[in-house]
């Protein structure tokens, strides 16, 4: 079987830009896409490295853009685009190299992005501070070239090798020995040692200065600078957002306990306070039997409506929830920012989080 | 009256452990043990069990490694073990009155059953506790799935509030081991398997080593982080409820005798149960090689408790107990996720700041692609850290021919969600699920790494 399947002849489609396209510099940068059958410009590069090691790979077609056009229609070119590549039926897409290209990366990071979920593999490849590369690192199997053409031949050797894995089929379980970027996804694995044992060895090599390597390097954290308070409060529209999982009962829209994939929005209208009856909390990271008889604890409404009579502010007339308990900072992220846009359209000018 | 003993220039507290292997599982009257096989006497531990005033109904059950079963929702799992030193029982503090301080530790025999643990499940206030598979993909994830499970489906009368629910429960546990330690484990035993596990000195004995007047070895200590944040979050030892305590010094082999006991089970995936403190492997394995390989210094307890004044101070006092053990390194384990994860960056950079350095164990919550970041909060000087795997990654476990508890509360337990059924009757269940699955003591292999 593998001997067949290495004799299989493979299809290869080619994203380029309109440099490398052949249609020219900068100033053809907003050519609209086109298409041409076979390999052009690196494609015929990349056509004998991949027969020089052994696979018998057509490149069928190249696709071309101007980066400035992707930039300013990625949608719709995307939309077009991507059936246009499937209806080659091809085993693999390849895009770029972009090398230190910015458009360019950006514009081979979203064709492959879109294209692995529908089952195409697709590689790239990029210089290491190509604006591309952190769009897309974690989606997508991102080759490390050089920041410019003159490393053409090393990254198209390094993309064929690559290539060859994923027209066979194999899991990529390690991109950075592949040449790739690592992707910063975690991955579990089963280790030899269970880690009590490995936490006491690390620590023997800690104590005696050996090298040693953390198996989590802390990552960079955003840390947010509180904004100055406001002055006077009066006329000042107010919305109470929390993390602590006060829910309407019954928890309608099904917000996990834990893990949360999504946040609620719900009416504060003619509501003076929040009754054991009518709210709960969905929150499982923390002993919520007070939050169930009282949720003004986790959401203080009965407060707002004091102070809003005593201090004049106006309490927006829905708040949002979510549960904060081993939410992915991505997924808060996520919430925060549609939660803000719609705070901000509907004019709330301040924002009291609650969590638990 | 009882006073302190004086403990200066005494020997170190040496335990004889005697473990004697249970091959089988049986209900047969009266409890015994029988050519290896365990036989319990149904209703005499029930009607035990029942006495709580608080239990409605008690249902036993029988699992075992291999078998097409899913025990769910499990509360906790604890391993019976009897106590042969006169006046110090099992479970100190929890089945009978004990003072640490007061009485010291004695040492002494204790025997346990090996391969057979008590497991309690039941619905207990809502959702939330964690699984175990005894076959199938879920199985290699625990190290439970490899036990002989007693298994006690426990009802209690209506209308009980959600903490006496949660007590009742536990103590059934409790109860139950202590009942078949009781009943089988009184000598003269079967031969079994045994070492002997001898204490660090005590910190305030003339005969305790100090890094200045070191052997060479290096001097390792271990910080024990305990989960303590509420109902079906708490821990206890020596049956105080630990968020009432302040950091302290313990005998590493109090942990054998059931000095601590879990009352936690949610977000199962790293939540100690008794049976993972009465184990605790890293104490064992800084006892193992303590004189040859190291020294072990010693062994504080701390907690993890939800105000940030609580945190600072305990992180505080935890630094300095451990300092005051004189060890060049440190092990700190934590238990929980999320809010545990301020008081490990605490920990670690209040213990380093004292120049002693570190190695934290962590599970992590990277998201179910693993592409988010893993904790809630970091310090640079936490650069030493054995992670024991993502528990957002998601596995999917097909059904079991049996259920023991009650499996509609999986959409609800951490780490399912209501979709998480699929079509087959399997289930895409995050592994935070499983219980123990990433055990932050070290029990298991998982780990994660980015790709």
């Amino acid at each position: 079987m593998a001997e067949a399947s290495r004799s299989r002849k493979y299809r290869v489609v080619h994203y380029v830009n309109q440099f490398f396209g052949g249609v020219g510099g900068e100033e053809k940068a907003n050519i609209e896409p086109f298409t041409i059958q076979g390999p052009q410009g690196p494609g015929r590069l990349l056509e004998k490295l991949f027969r020089e090691e052994k696979a018998d790979v057509d490149i069928v077609a190249t696709v071309v853009c101007g980066d400035s056009y992707f930039a300013d229609h990625q949608e719709t070119v995307l939309r077009d685009l991507i059936p246009v590549i499937r209806g080659y039926d091809p085993d693999l897409v390849v895009a770029g190299p972009a090398f230190n290209a910015g458009r360019y990366g950006m514009a081979c990071g979203a064709i492959c992005r879109s294209l692995e979920p529908l089952g195409t593999p697709a590689i790239t490849a990029m210089y290491k501070e190509n604006p591309g590369l952190d769009q897309y690192r974690k989606t997508v199997l991102i080759v490390e070239s050089s920041n410019t053409v003159s490393g053409m031949e090393d990254a198209a050797r390094k993309m064929v090798r690559l290539g060859i894995k994923r027209l066979r089929g194999e899991e990529i379980e390690s991109p950075k020995t592949e040449g790739c970027f690592e992707q910063g996804i975690r991955k579990n694995y089963f280790h030899e040692e269970p880690a009590y044992r490995r936490a006491i060895d690390m620590l023997l090599r800690k104590i005696n200065e050996d090298p040693f390597q953390t198996e989590y390097p802390i990552p960079f954290f955003d840390r947010v600078e509180p904004r100055p308070a406001l002055p006077d409060l009066k006329g000042v529209t107010i919305a109470l957002v929390t993390s602590g999982g006060i829910v309407p009962t019954g928890n309608p829209d099904h917000i996990e306990s834990s893990s949360a994939s999504k946040y609620g929005k719900y009416p504060l209208d003619g509501l003076e306070t929040l009754e054991s009856k009518t709210h709960q909390s969905a929150h499982g990271g923390y002993d919520n039997t007070y939050a169930n008889e009282d949720p003004n604890r986790v959401l203080p409404i009965d407060m707002m409506r004091t102070l809003e009579k005593e201090l004049g502010f106006k309490p927006h007339r829905y708040y949002y929830a979510t549960v904060g308990n081993g939410t992915s900072v991505d997924n808060a992220k996520k919430f925060a920012k549609e939660i803000a846009v719609e705070l901000i359209r509907d004019g709330v000018q301040a924002v009291i989080l609650t969590s638990t | 009256m009882s006073y302190a003993k004086p403990r200066a220039g005494v020997q170190p507290v040496t335990h004889q452990w005697n473990k004697i292997t249970v091959s089988d599982l049986g209900f047969s009257s009266p409890t015994r043990l029988e050519n290896g096989k365990l036989l319990i006497h149904i209703d005499e531990l029930t009607s035990l069990l029942r006495s709580d005033p608080n239990i409605r109904d008690v249902k036993l059950a029988i699992a075992r490694p291999g078998e097409s079963v899913r025990i769910i929702p499990v509360k906790d799992v604890i391993e019976p073990r009897l106590s042969l030193i006169p006046d110090y029982p099992v479970f100190p503090g929890v089945l009978s009155g004990w003072d640490p301080d007061v009485n010291g530790i004695p040492s002494g025999e204790i025997v346990s059953v090996s391969g057979m643990v008590v497991t309690t499940v039941g619905s207990i206030v809502g959702f939330q506790e964690g699984l175990i598979d005894m076959s199938g993909p879920g199985a290699r994830y625990s190290l439970f799935s490899q036990k002989l499970h007693l298994v006690l489906d426990i009802t209690v009368k209506e209308g009980i509030g959600r903490h006496d629910h949660e007590t009742s429960i536990r103590m059934a546990g409790i109860k139950a081991s202590d009942y078949i330690a009781r009943s089988v484990l009184t000598p003269p035993l079967p031969a079994g398997s045994g070492e002997t596990l001898i204490n660090p000195e005590d910190p305030g004995s003339p005969a305790s080593p100090k890094r200045a007047v070191g052997n060479g070895k290096p001097r390792i200590a271990y910080l024990y982080m305990l989960q303590t944040q509420g109902l079906l979050h708490d821990t206890y030892y020596c049956g105080v409820d630990v968020k009432t305590m302040l950091p302290r010094r313990i005998v590493p082999t109090e942990v054998l005798f059931g000095a601590i006991v879990s009352g936690n089970c949610v977000s199962a995936c790293d939540k100690n149960t008794t049976y993972h403190q009465q184990n605790n492997p890293i104490i064992l394995e800084l006892l193992r090689r303590h004189g040859t390989d190291w020294d072990f210094a010693g062994c504080v307890i701390t907690n993890e408790n939800v105000t940030l004044g609580d945190k600072q101070r305990s992180s505080s006092l935890a630094a300095e107990l451990i300092a005051s053990l004189s060890p060049d390194g440190v092990i700190v384990s934590k238990e929980g996720f999320g809010n545990p994860d301020a008081d490990l960056m605490m920990n670690c950079s209040k213990i380093e700041a004292l120049g002693i350095k570190t190695v934290l164990l962590t599970d992590e919550f990277a998201g179910q692609d693993g592409a988010s970041q893993s904790l809630t909060d970091t310090h640079p000087k936490a650069d030493a850290i054995v992670s024991t795997g993502n528990a957002n990654e998601v596995i999917v476990l097909p059904p079991m021919e049996t259920v023991l508890g009650d499996d509609r509360v999986i959409t609800e337990l951490a780490g399912g969600s209501s979709k998480c059924r699929l079509p087959d009757g399997s289930v895409a269940i995050e592994l935070q699920a499983l219980i123990g699955s990433t055990n932050q003591l070290g029990f298991e292999t998982i780990s994660s790494r980015f790709k």
